[in-house]
């Protein structure tokens, strides 16, 4: 029986979104040059909730898109064709500050593969990037500028990020 | 659910799952081609041979398109230029293109069943891209998609296919597809080209144009293949247009909202009426556009490796 642990239960989840918010505004001064990015399927609720409260810090709106980056992978051939998520970018990036948005940081491939599929949209001045966990074990020299939390794991476990009716974070231990 | 066909070779072993796999990747494949940067690194490294021993236009630049826009590196090889004009047999072929480590061959073939040969003897993928008369698989996958978008779904929707069904490897493909995902099929052509033997399948069979057409949402006209049909099958041209070609007195007794197909080429002035292959309710254009986007999903789905779909 695989056992499982609450690591952020959805109070905490709210507090780490908060602070990821707050991190986003005191490192961007000047806050129309920002837009977030959802990585499916996890990073768009997120971003959707970031959003929500950063143009409440800021009192505009911040354009928000959604970035499928499967046809940019560098594991294709290792397992089954992956879903196809739609992607949506409705504003120009060039000269954007994106802020990626995952729900969890791990190898870092597919940030390396959401950075790729981003330059297909333009030139943005500045990508960074921001995750609820990170558990570690970078296969890629990236790092993550926003996190809600720093979750060590062994390789066999694995997190469930679950955001809409219950939030909850998983560690699911073998 | 996840994708683990290795070859494309026809649609009457494919699920309504895999079909609708197919369909829904190639949305997002067709919003690729619609950016300023229309291509993607998905086949990077990866070799594509377009084995087109049929001559084929349409169909080979479709493919050519969409390797190139998924970075793959291509190879064409066309019957007129090729070593079967020199009397290589297709299996002697196949096993040089492998020795280049060809990963996938897209075979167009006057004999049905070419492509299931290749993938027996072959380790590549294999896409059937028409053979014979038996099938031509994206042709249906982008009739079907186009059919999606344009009506919001297929389920119950009435299908009319026009023209010669006896020789069509599109018809084949396009019923097998349109029954699996719901859509109710009518056949209608000359008798001798539209055996009743086609009602096992699960279509309707009329020789009456008016009733094939009355109920019909979509009306999917095909050309009449002059290549492979003996003298005996119908008087003549004129003989067609005037019996069974769409005109504009045709359309009119039709649903004002139904729909017109052609997998091209279309012969305008035979089976189809030269204004109505340009107005509004033809989408033979924008089946191109799409069959594009098709073929990209088909190879991006074929490309993927075994075992669980999930990602790190």
């Amino acid at each position: 029986m695989p056992e499982s642990t609450v690591i952020l239960d959805a109070a905490a989840i709210g507090r780490a979104l908060a602070r990821i918010a707050h991190e986003i505004a005191e490192r961007n001064e000047n806050s129309t040059e920002v837009a977030l990015v959802g990585i499916p399927a996890g990073g768009n609720v997120l971003a959707q909730r970031l959003g929500k409260i950063l143009s409440e810090i800021w009192k505009h709106p911040v354009p928000l898109g959604t970035l499928d980056v499967s046809m940019h992978r560098d594991d294709l051939a290792q397992r089954a064709a992956p879903r196809i998520h739609p992607t949506v970018m409705p504003f120009d990036v060039n000269g954007k500050t994106v802020v990626l948005v995952d729900d969890v940081l791990f190898s870092g491939r597919t940030t390396r593969a959401a950075m790729d599929a981003l330059n297909d949209f333009g030139r943005p001045k500045k990508i960074q990037l921001a995750v609820l966990v990170d558990r570690g074990h970078r296969e890629l020299p990236i790092k993550a500028d926003f996190v809600g939390k720093n979750v060590p794991t062994a390789l066999d476990e694995k997190i469930h990020v679950q955001i809409g009716e219950k939030d909850e974070v998983i560690l699911e231990r073998k | 659910m996840s994708w683990n066909k290795k070859h494309l070779l026809d649609i009457e072993s494919l699920s309504l799952d895999e079909i609708l796999n197919v369909l829904d990747t190639a949305r997002a494949f067709k919003a690729v081609g619609e950016r300023a940067i229309k291509k993607v690194p998905a086949l990077r490294g990866k070799t594509v041979v377009n084995l087109f021993v049929e001559p084929s236009t349409r169909t080979r630049i479709s493919f050519e398109l969409a390797e190139q826009r998924l970075s793959a590196d291509i190879i064409n090889f066309s019957a007129e230029a090729s070593s079967f004009k020199k009397g290589e047999t297709l299996k002697d072929t196949a096993l040089n293109l492998q020795a280049l480590n060809a990963d996938f061959i897209v075979i167009r073939h006057s004999a049905s069943g070419a492509p299931h040969f290749l993938s027996r003897v072959l380790d590549a993928h294999i896409i059937n891209a028409g053979d014979g008369a038996h099938e031509h698989p994206t042709q249906a996958l982008l009739d079907a998609f186009t059919i999606r978008e344009r009506k919001g779904r297929i389920a119950g929707l009435n299908v009319t296919i026009l023209g010669d069904i006896l020789y069509s490897r599109v018809a084949r493909s396009n019923i097998w597809a349109l029954l699996k995902l719901g859509a109710r099929v009518t056949l209608c052509g000359p008798s001798t080209l539209v055996p009743k033997t086609f009602e096992q399948m699960g279509c309707r069979v009329t020789y009456n144009v008016d009733e094939a057409l009355r109920d019909a949402d979509i009306i999917h006209l095909l050309r009449i293949q002059h290549e492979r049909q003996r003298k005996t099958m119908f008087p003549g041209i004129g003989e067609y247009t005037k019996l069974f070609g769409l005109n504009k007195e045709r359309l009119a007794r039709a649903k004002p909202e139904a729909l017109i197909m052609h997998p091209g080429p279309i012969n305008r002035g035979v089976e189809i009426d030269s204004e109505i292959a340009d107005c509004k309710r033809s989408l033979i254009l924008e089946q191109v556009t799409n069959g594009l986007a098709v073929r990209m999903a088909v190879l991006f789905l074929l490309n993927g490796g075994q075992g669980p779909q999930e990602l790190a």
